[in-house]
């Protein structure tokens, strides 16, 4: 202990950095084990099929409107800035082919990710924070219950099945809403908007934007719910495995989608 | 009948079982004692297989329960009933649903009787017609008179209580010591409940045990205990402020202080 006080500097900071990143090495390696444990469960009797179903409504009918109003205005902006850009090398005509790609390969996705990534992430991680500092998860097990099988594997299933759903809808009024703009707003040709719109749209760039939702999905649920689990310390603490779960499955979505762009195209 | 046998567990390098013996007799109620952080709910966790004991032995009729993996834990967990300091009542589903909950993962009863079952665990412990209530809606003694009726519903043979009167007025924490007293009774289990409050030990125990830095320091009966002549026991049980427990607090609350100190230089 004597020799804490002698650190100069540099060591301090080395410490503090290399502290930070062993506890992320070390969170990193939980969250996989508990991807195995929930791997483990996810086919053992009884099922969970009832649970699923409502963690499914919780993510999907909950997050449906925020999504879709976001889809909307991001179809709706693209639509207007592509304009405006296009119209100096008068190219206005792709403006349907651009939104209509964007959105399903890239926005769609994202977007539907990162919102859910906030309400479900947060409501998941301060749910099972909430139940593990009031002992509510080892109440579970005393009552002859794996948390992973109950708590954890339908709200990830549920979540990964949910938001390809949403990501369809959110494709859909994404591109109605750059169409309003550009048609009634700007004054765009209906028809050659329509007609590009789908000129170059192939139907891999809506499979792979639902396969994008479907890893986010899975990846909010799982890490939100592992910084439920490892919350501690009462409220404050849920309040901290709250935030920590948004930031980190927030930024899941965002790298992730870069390794799976890359991959795909 | 429960065989613990040198049971040892630590977080990090805070040593916090030390070795801890005892045996808790069939169809008894052993009572631990021991102030706040020694170890008590860490004792009954181990046991009921929620941590991981470092070394030693849980034997339950037999079995040892820290060898177990998952699955036969899973297994012998459903001899245990537990009721938690704060009752844990899953506050998503109403008294109904947490009472019925382990009869209906497991399949006890089928569907149309489980409402009658939860009925008759309820009245068990003095309550009747509250099914529909969220737990929200409960006061704390009744939070935990549903905490136990939800802890008995599965029929277990070993009850674990932890604290069962921490937190409620005299007259409610009596109540609870009745039921303590009337379970044991009626449906013979076997009992561990770990608490500080002498009042509640002295009636409900049939052997009390005193837990001190890790290790049982002495098992007795409540009258045996009442009249220790080990000054550590003796100081806790007549709540004296002055004794060898406080001598040694104070020590390490100095140590904790001093360290406290170099460590904030440290990071600065």
């Amino acid at each position: 202990m004597a020799d804490i006080g002698k650190r100069n500097g540099l060591t301090a900071v080395l410490d503090t950095f290399g502290t930070k990143v062993f506890r992320m090495v070390e969170h990193l390696g939980n969250i996989f084990i508990l991807l195995l444990q929930c791997l483990g469960w996810l086919f053992r009797p009884p099922s969970e099929i009832r649970n699923i179903v409502k963690q499914m409504e919780e993510v999907g009918i909950n997050s449906m409107p925020v999504v879709l109003v976001t889809a909307t205005f991001t179809g709706m902006v693209l639509a207007l800035q592509s304009w405006s850009g296009f119209q100096r090398f008068q190219a206005t005509s792709f403006v349907g082919s651009v939104v209509a790609l964007s959105i399903t390969r890239e926005l769609g996705p994202v977007f539907a990710g990162l919102i859910v990534s906030g309400r479900v992430g947060a409501s998941i991680a301060a749910e099972l924070g909430t139940m593990k500092v009031t002992e509510q998860i080892d109440a579970l097990v005393t009552l002859a219950t794996n948390p992973v099988k109950y708590l954890v594997v339908p709200r990830v299933v549920a979540s990964t099945l949910v938001l390809p759903v949403l990501v369809i809808m959110a494709d859909l009024v994404g591109i109605l809403g750059g169409y309003f703009v550009s048609v009634y707003l700007l004054g765009a040709n209906p028809y050659v908007y329509t007609e590009k719109t789908f000129q170059y749209l192939e139907s891999w760039d809506i499979y792979s934007g639902l396969i994008k939702a479907a890893v986010f999905g899975f990846l909010i649920a799982l890490i939100s719910c592992y910084n439920g689990f490892i919350a501690e310390g009462g409220a404050e603490g849920v309040g901290r495995a709250t935030t920590r779960a948004v930031v980190a499955s927030s930024m899941a979505v965002l790298v992730s989608d870069y390794f799976m762009t890359s991959l795909m195209f | 009948m429960i065989e613990i046998r040198g049971l040892k567990k630590s977080f990090g390098v805070k040593v916090v079982l030390d070795g801890v013996d005892l045996t808790v007799p069939r169809g008894k109620n052993t009572v631990v004692i021991g102030g706040s952080g020694t170890g008590k709910s860490v004792l009954i966790k181990c046991i009921v297989g929620l941590l991981r004991a470092n070394e030693g032995e849980v034997l339950i009729d037999g079995e040892d329960v820290t060898k177990m993996d998952e699955r036969e834990l899973v297994r012998a967990r459903r001899k245990f009933g537990m009721l938690f300091q704060g009752a844990a009542l899953f506050d998503s589903m109403n008294v109904g649903e947490n009472v019925a909950f382990a009869l209906r993962r497991l399949h006890l009863y089928p569907e149309h009787q489980v409402r009658d079952v939860v009925e008759e665990k309820l009245a068990m412990v003095g309550l009747r017609d509250i099914q529909h209530l969220m737990p929200a809606e409960l006061s704390g003694g009744m939070k935990k008179r549903v905490g136990l009726a939800r802890a008995i519903a599965a029929e277990p043979e070993i009850l674990l209580y932890d604290e069962p009167t921490t937190g409620l007025d005299p007259i409610m924490a009596d109540v609870i010591n009745e039921l303590v007293i009337s379970l044991r009774e009626s449906l013979g289990v076997t009992s561990i409940s770990i608490t500080h409050d002498m009042a509640s030990a002295y009636k409900i125990a049939d052997h009390i045990a005193m837990l001190y830095k890790g290790m049982i320091v002495e098992v007795g009966t409540p009258e045996e205990i009442r009249n220790t002549r080990n000054p550590v026991v003796s100081q806790f049980v007549e709540g004296r402020a002055e004794g060898p427990i406080t001598a040694e607090h104070e020590d390490f609350i100095r140590f904790v202080h001093r360290s406290g100190e170099t460590g904030m230089q440290g990071g600065r």
